[in-house]
């Protein structure tokens, strides 16, 4: 009895706060059939919206893949002092608030600030366009790569590379045909991870653009913006499309995730 | 008598050096420097400014709601997840899997798509009679949103891991359910319970993107702290917006140190 009213409640729980909630939103956005769906997200201010997404996105997943591997090979297969506290400071950002990301850059980048101002005399305005929207989105993705391939790393051991070492191989070599292999999944699953924080993105990219439409308006952005000019068929229909995006996410980590949950028992 | 062993000094190997060299500037250019200009523009006014940016009544009112409101739902959390977890590694029921699956959503949704699905059930035109929109319980209701994987995904691998023989000894020994739960596995759980809960709350604090369109940003009344830096942000202030900014920083160290105390408490007690 007691089991099963403990099934009910926690079921009813996720129901009414995850289930329900998203699935309304679904209905609502292809209640009148898939044209105003398509329609929605075909005009030029989505599409370029749409477009400015992927382009942050893209540049901040490269940047954290390549960042993300590097530091986890540091911190497992190296020794150095400080390590500790690297570490730490890797998981930083996921205790920051993204307002307070957007606000810090710029402090540092902004056009009045020291190094943006070098940066703006270069020519290069980092602030309200994409070189910041990067780096905000950079900020708030960082942990992602290097925590998911981290325990596989340990896991692995360094005997293999050790042992192609004394075979001749470069450091190159060993890390392409050895630790590259040996990590693939680890590295698929922190890039998924990576990919859709990236994408889903919205309150360090809302500080940092100036949000402005048909500029550096991302479709997390474009989603609130429609919504405060009333436009609610391309709210619903952007952020049904950015909701497809993540439960496409979540079953594509489960494949990648080591079968460690709930297979374990 | 200790022993006192001297490290002989090491110097790093190349790689080493220029690997970590690359990643600590990465690391600096993107995250610390800026944290730390945050930290520095919120002093650089002295003591008395700080203090008066954060006790504003607009700051204080979002302060007090965001602290308050992530207390509550990081409570509620620490007895809902527990329950959630407790379900997914004991119970058997059809659809158990996809249960498990969906706990990761809030993960992978925007918080302005979060904010917006809240809004559409739980909204003015809720399908369910029930409007939460511009009210502390659509805050609430956010939070509990963006939160809800945190205590399940840290209690869920301990539960898996507890070996039922001490229960089944419990039981045999006369423990009724209550107690066995009391005595037995709530000591093994707390630990993940307290971590999750911890993760919760600084998540909570922190929040931005699902309390927009749900709470209306009132201030004194649904606007949260992220919200106020913000518009402190558009109205360019940033010495009062990163002074509210560093009272939030401080505030999820403190949770966060407190978690890796716990953590260390309960890793000694095996």
């Amino acid at each position: 009895m007691a089991k099963h009213a403990l099934r009910l409640v926690a079921v009813a729980y996720v129901l009414f706060l995850l289930v329900l909630p998203v699935i309304l939103i679904v209905w609502r956005t292809f209640g009148d059939g898939l044209g105003p769906f398509v329609e929605a997200l075909t005009s030029p201010s989505a599409l370029h919206a749409f477009k400015v997404t992927v382009t942050v996105a893209g540049w901040a997943v490269v940047a954290n893949t390549v960042f993300g591997v590097l530091t986890a090979i540091l911190l497992v297969r190296h020794r150095f002092p400080g390590k500790r506290l690297l570490g730490a400071f890797i998981d930083l950002p996921m205790a920051v608030s993204p307002v307070v990301v957007g606000l810090a850059l710029i402090l540092v980048y902004g056009r009045f600030a020291p190094f943006g101002g070098l940066l703006e005399s270069w020519g290069i305005q980092v602030i309200f366009s994409t070189p910041g929207m990067v780096l905000a989105t950079v900020f708030v993705a960082l942990p992602l790569v290097v925590r998911a391939i981290v325990p596989v790393l340990e896991e692995l051991g360094d005997e293999q590379e050790q042992a192609a070492h004394t075979l001749g191989a470069s450091r190159l070599q060993a890390f392409i045909r050895i630790t590259l292999p040996g990590i693939r999944w680890a590295l698929g699953y922190g890039i998924v991870l990576c990919l859709a924080r990236s994408l889903g993105e919205y309150g360090a990219v809302a500080v940092v653009s100036g949000r402005l439409v048909d500029q550096t308006q991302t479709l997390t952005l474009f989603v609130e913006e429609r919504f405060q000019n009333f436009d609610q068929p391309a709210a619903f229909a952007a952020a049904t499309a950015l909701a497809l995006i993540a439960v496409v996410t979540l079953l594509l980590t489960k494949l990648l995730r080591p079968k460690d949950r709930i297979d374990g028992n | 008598m200790t022993a006192i062993t001297v490290r002989p000094a090491r110097r790093l190997a190349g790689g080493t050096a220029a690997g970590l060299g690359v990643a600590v500037l990465y690391l600096s250019l993107i995250v610390l420097i800026p944290l730390a200009a945050v930290v520095w523009r919120s002093a650089d006014q002295g003591p008395g400014y700080f203090w008066r940016s954060v006790t504003t009544p607009d700051a204080w009112a979002a302060l007090t709601l965001t602290i308050g409101a992530s207390a509550l739902v990081a409570l509620i959390n620490l007895v809902m997840g527990t329950a959630i977890a407790w379900v997914l590694v004991r119970d058997r029921f059809p659809g158990r899997r996809v249960l498990d699956t969906i706990i990761d959503l809030p993960f992978a949704l925007p918080t302005i798509v979060a904010g917006l699905v809240l809004l559409a059930l739980y909204g003015p035109q809720s399908p369910l009679g029930i409007n939460l929109a511009y009210s502390r319980a659509g805050v609430v209701l956010a939070l509990m949103f963006v939160t809800l994987p945190f205590v399940v995904r840290t209690v869920q691998p301990v539960l898996l891991e507890l070996d039922t023989e001490m229960e089944q000894a419990a039981a045999s020994l006369g423990a009724g359910p209550f107690q066995t739960f009391r005595r037995v596995i709530l000591p093994n759980l707390i630990p993940a319970m307290l971590s999750g809960t911890a993760l919760a709350f600084t998540r909570a604090i922190s929040e931005f993107g699902s309390t927009v369109l749900i709470s209306g940003n009132l201030p004194f009344k649904t606007q949260v702290a992220a919200v106020n830096i913000f518009s402190q942000i558009e109205g360019d202030n940033t010495t009062g917006a990163a002074a509210i900014s560093t009272v939030l920083l401080v505030v999820a160290l403190v949770a966060l140190i407190s978690l890796d105390v716990l953590q260390r408490w309960g890793s000694r007690r095996g």
